[in-house]
């Protein structure tokens, strides 16, 4: 536990240093407050709309900033210790690899937990602090399943590239299969799916169709913030699971899945891994 | 007991044989030299002895135990090991580099100020690693390799990279390990200045050993000459001048070792001789003979 506990409060100085918790903060506050101050100017007016708008925007935005943020903090995580002779000497001590790779987790996670945390919270408090006609109780637990969602969207995506990270031979090849990965899942999937929709002329069994969603992460986060405001106008795939209503409870755990699941798979990579 | 125990060790690699039938023991308190050219062998067996890897045949035996087995993971905590080329965390100060390494061994970090003051790296202890240079890492490399007083310290080329004052400060650092009862092993391919702190040595090539013992052993086995320079003008008697080589200055001798002092006795009482030097095979002279003999044995074997 307690070397667990050492990597992790290594990785999160190192992450204070290079400055990944600041410029992530920030790019999260910026991205929230004027999303939620120009998300209506399509419709003609600035200022803050409403709490739905801004949250389901938000959501569909954050789905493509915030996978690619975790791959980027975390796919050096083991690779970029192999390079640097690291790694090796590691292991020399009384540290095991999966005491190695869980101390990464909960340090890169603290720091993308962080940074989740205090950018978009402190956009809902300006938020709420500035608009007159939002109630508090609501922006608190409207923001607090977004930023719960989130963080384990993140970590979610900080998994994946342990598992990139242990495979590679070189930082270099790491790196791209991190945006291979960030591509397929944010932008492939979805596609692909709603090409064999198109395709199939909606001729797919329309019970299964809702669950295939669970088998990308991006999706369920989606899922997640748009069945919180049921009623708002949904477009897009999204529409498809109006009718089969998961609740979010269901969804967070499916998450949660997806967060075990591709890290065991790194630690049993990890642990054929030759050093 | 045997600090480290390798019994018939062999380790393949696919399509590599990386060590061939290996026996190796380390008494407490030596220093141990292991010499060889690339892929001789060398990281290999410090793997094995650290536990990073297991053997395909033989036994391994550190401090008497097994050191791939989880439960040995403790006595790491008496080894230290420094690799070469460790370039640590760029972002860290020196100072947080090896606080961070001092708690994952256990060890109070108040250790760690001092420590850097031994590797003389205390002035740059609050600067971060990325300003170091290539010898300050290699400084701060092997402040992590002391900490918390180890028994069996593992040295691989842990003087690339530093300028001679700083390796011969090195040496005597080690020098004063062993008086504390520190197994060290050493592990390089080039070696002037070496031969002084070393007292036993096996060179490697290969996969296999070359050659094993303390330096005078070593010399005996590879009965490499004796080079004697005689300054002056000198007759000399006739059974020594097919040996003999005319120079400017004089004239310069190369006899076989067992013949040193007898040739020596005949040669002083000589008029008009000026001065003598003798120099002896050195460690470095005896590692290129090994490998030399194993390249030409394999050579050998390749020509039909």
């Amino acid at each position: 536990m307690n070397a667990i506990l050492t990597v992790a409060a290594k990785e999160f100085r190192d992450g204070l240093r290079n400055r990944w918790v600041g410029a992530i903060t920030i790019i999260f506050a910026i991205l929230a407050v004027g999303l939620s101050y120009y998300g209506a100017a399509a419709a003609g007016r600035v200022g803050f709309t409403s709490l739905s708008t801004t949250v389901v925007s938000l959501a569909s935005l954050a789905v493509f900033v915030i996978p690619l943020i975790a791959l980027l903090l975390a796919y050096d995580g083991i690779i970029g210790e192999d390079e640097n002779g690291t790694l090796l000497l590691l292991m020399t001590y009384p540290l095991s690899r999966w005491q190695l790779l869980l101390g990464k987790m909960t340090g890169q996670g603290a720091i993308m937990a962080f940074a989740t945390l205090v950018g978009f919270g402190a956009a809902a408090l300006i938020m709420g602090s500035l608009s007159s006609h939002i109630s508090w109780p609501e922006l608190i637990s409207a923001f607090s399943v977004f930023i719960l969602s989130a963080v384990l969207l993140g970590w979610v995506f900080i998994a994946f590239a342990y598992i990139i990270s242990v495979t590679a031979a070189e930082k270099s090849k790491a790196a791209g299969m991190a945006l291979l990965v960030w591509f397929g899942f944010v932008l492939v999937f979805d596609l692909g799916l709603l090409g064999i929709l198109v395709a199939t002329q909606g001729d797919l069994n329309a019970e299964l169709f809702p669950y295939l969603l669970l088998l990308n992460p991006t999706d369920i986060f989606r899922l997640i913030n748009i069945s919180y405001f049921a009623s708002e106008q949904v477009t897009g795939l999204m529409a498809i699971v109006q009718h089969v209503q998961f609740s979010t409870t269901t969804l967070l755990l499916s998450l949660l899945v997806w967060l075990v699941a591709p890290m065991m798979t790194a630690l049993l990579i990890f642990n054929r891994r030759s050093l | 007991m045997n600090i480290v125990e390798l019994n018939n060790v062999d380790k393949h690699y696919p399509g590599i044989h990386a060590l061939k039938r290996l026996d190796l023991c380390l008494q407490p308190g030596e220093i141990f030299g292991l010499f060889g050219h690339n892929g001789a062998g060398k990281t290999t067996t410090i793997k094995l002895i650290l536990g990073l890897i297991e053997p395909c045949h033989g036994q391994v035996r550190v401090f008497g135990e097994d050191p791939t087995r989880s439960e040995a993971r403790n006595q790491r905590r008496q080894m230290g090991f420094l690799q070469e080329n460790v370039s640590f965390y760029d972002q860290l100060t020196g100072l947080e580099v090896l606080r961070y390494f001092a708690k994952l061994k256990g060890i109070p970090k108040q250790q760690c100020p001092a420590l850097l003051e031994q590797v003389g790296l205390l002035q740059a202890a609050q600067r971060r690693v990325k300003t170091y240079s290539k010898g300050m890492r290699q400084r701060l490399g092997l402040a992590q390799a002391l900490l918390g007083k180890p028994k069996l310290l593992l040295l691989d080329e842990p003087t690339v990279g530093l300028d001679p004052i700083a390796t011969q400060d090195f040496y005597q650092r080690l020098e004063q390990l062993k008086q504390e009862g520190c197994t060290i092993i050493l592990c390089s391919h080039v070696l002037p200045g070496v031969e002084k702190y070393i007292d036993r040595a096996v060179i490697m090539g290969r996969g296999e050993m070359l050659a094993e013992g303390n330096l005078d052993n070593l010399r005996h086995q590879a009965n490499l000459p004796v080079t004697i320079n005689l300054q002056g003008h000198v007759d000399l008697p006739e059974a020594l001048q097919k040996q003999a080589v005319s120079h400017r200055t004089g004239v310069c001798l190369q006899v076989p070792l067992q013949e040193k002092m007898p040739v020596l006795k005949s040669i002083l009482p000589l008029p008009g001789l000026e001065n003598v030097d003798i120099h002896l095979p050195t460690l470095e002279d005896i590692y290129t003979y090994f490998t030399a003999a194993m390249l030409d044995e394999q050579r050998e074997a390749l020509s039909p």
